[in-house]
């Protein structure tokens, strides 16, 4: 079993070798000259006004939450969608449940729509 | 095979898919620019080398000669991690994706996939590109810029409301498979069982998707050059610029990759098998429709950027929340009513 996970492992090396290769190479060969303007938040050739710590829009989190209810149910739908052909037909260790297996998943997202209009009601997907 | 001989497959397994995956990177920025400037009546690159082949690796060696600027306001710690993780996630995706049949070579059976047998299969992509998020909200947030912490959320907005729908739209193919391994859902579309032609719906929101997680046109807001210079990136130089660069670019790949994998029949050529040739001549010609396919995806990358203007953001928020969302799940409903309607095996 966690042999299979081998090449997985040899693909984490390489990709982690190449990342930091990548990045310092430059740091390593390329030239040193800081100045002070080169080294100033970019703003078009203007001096900066003010810091870029500014307070973020609401709406952002907002998505982020979203973000974590919707794709949890995603994680609920996948054992379903792989076991769906063998437990509408049956197989030789599952007798077949037929029609109960899709209006099963049907309450299912029925309720999570349910879940979407309040949010949309709510006014949560207005973005101006 | 014995432990050592399977690392030593795989290692050069993995070295010879990275090695062509630098090398296509490179030549599909090469490309772009050359079809870019075709679609407006340039010339394009055409110094470096004949045509301007040579013009990737001049590219690169410029880069690598820059001076690495580490801007005063930046938090350093951050600011160096981002492009890293960005490269890694590129790097590790092509894993799990089959870019040929099994081959028998010096007696050994060798599978043209990285890892064809690991449970989570499909998964393990999701997976690391929600790991690709952290690179632009870091990169974002560490520069201390106000472009670069717009775009870096603007964008990271973006990349997780698109990636419901492509859960969504992945549920779709996990129901016609019944597995996650992304070899049988390969296999289980011989002939014209194409996943595009089973489930249109979800082939069109999983490209629209692919578009929107790899910030391509139209849906580059996080770089949307006219107003947020340089995006997520503003503050970025040398080969740490380079690295965001090559990782937008290799997820296009892995992008392309998976809609072929997932949708397109993989490196599936219909009814080749009912010619009887022999395998040495179908392996390389699956191989070659692997690639061809991939190919053609990249063109229309390429051409899709040249040819629609640019979403408003809260367009895009829209298409995704509010069209793609509820398609998907339609998507998935569809699929099993087929499968109960026509009793797909």
């Amino acid at each position: 079993m966690l042999e299979n996970y081998i090449p997985i492992f040899i693909v984490f090396t390489f990709a982690m070798v190449f990342a930091l290769l990548t990045v310092f190479s430059s740091e390593i060969i390329g030239p040193k000259r800081p100045s002070k303007e080169k080294l100033s938040p970019y703003e078009s050739g203007m001096k900066p006004i003010g810091t870029a710590e500014e307070r973020v829009s609401i709406k952002y989190y907002l998505v982020a939450m979203l973000f974590i209810i919707f794709d949890l149910e995603v994680i609920f739908i996948y054992p379903w969608a792989v076991k769906f052909k063998e437990l509408y037909h049956g197989s030789a260790v599952t007798p077949a449940i037929g029609l109960p297996v899709f209006v099963s998943m049907l309450i299912f997202l029925v309720v999570f729509e349910l879940g979407f209009l309040y949010a949309y009601k709510k006014g949560a997907f207005r973005w101006d | 095979m014995d432990m050592f001989t399977l690392f030593a497959v795989k290692l050069i397994q993995v070295l010879i898919i990275a090695q062509v995956m630098l090398l296509t990177v490179s030549y599909l920025v090469y490309f772009e620019r050359k079809i870019s400037a075709w679609a407006q009546s340039r010339v394009g690159p055409n110094r470096v080398g004949p045509a301007g082949l040579l013009q990737p690796f001049a590219d690169v060696l410029k880069l690598l000669l820059k001076e690495d600027i580490m801007p005063e306001k930046a938090n350093k710690l951050v600011h160096i991690i981002a492009p890293i993780i960005a490269l890694f996630v590129a790097f590790t995706t092509y894993a799990v994706i089959p870019i040929g049949p099994d081959i028998t070579l010096f007696g050994l059976n060798i599978p043209l996939s990285v890892a064809p047998e690991i449970d989570m299969g499909i998964l393990y992509v999701l997976a690391l590109t929600s790991i690709g998020v952290y690179a632009i909200t870091f990169s974002g947030w560490s520069s201390g810029s106000k472009y670069s912490l717009l775009g870096g959320i603007r964008s990271s907005a973006q990349m997780i409301s698109y990636e419901i729908s492509m859960g969504f739209a992945i549920a779709g193919v996990l129901l016609m498979a019944g597995s996650t391994l992304p070899t049988k859902i390969v296999e289980l579309q011989s002939g014209w069982m194409w996943n595009a032609i089973v489930q249109p719906i979800g082939f069109i929101v999983f490209v629209v998707s692919a578009f929107a997680e790899t910030n391509r046109l139209p849906f580059d807001l996080p770089e949307a050059e006219p107003e947020l210079v340089g995006g997520f990136h503003t503050e970025y130089s040398s080969m740490k610029f380079a690295g965001f660069f090559l990782a937008e670019y290799a997820n296009m790949i892995i992008a392309s990759a998976l809609i072929v994998t997932l949708y397109l029949g993989g490196w599936q050529i219909p009814y080749i098998e009912t010619l009887g040739w022999a395998p040495e001549i179908v392996i390389p010609l699956q191989i070659g429709a692997f690639a061809f396919k991939l190919g053609a995806l990249l063109f229309f990358f390429i051409w899709v950027r040249w040819s629609l203007p640019r979403f408003r953001y809260d367009q895009l928020m829209d298409l995704g929340w509010k069209v793609m969302f509820p398609l998907s799940l339609i998507n998935i409903v569809w699929v099993a009513a087929i499968i109960m309607i026509f009793g797909i095996k």
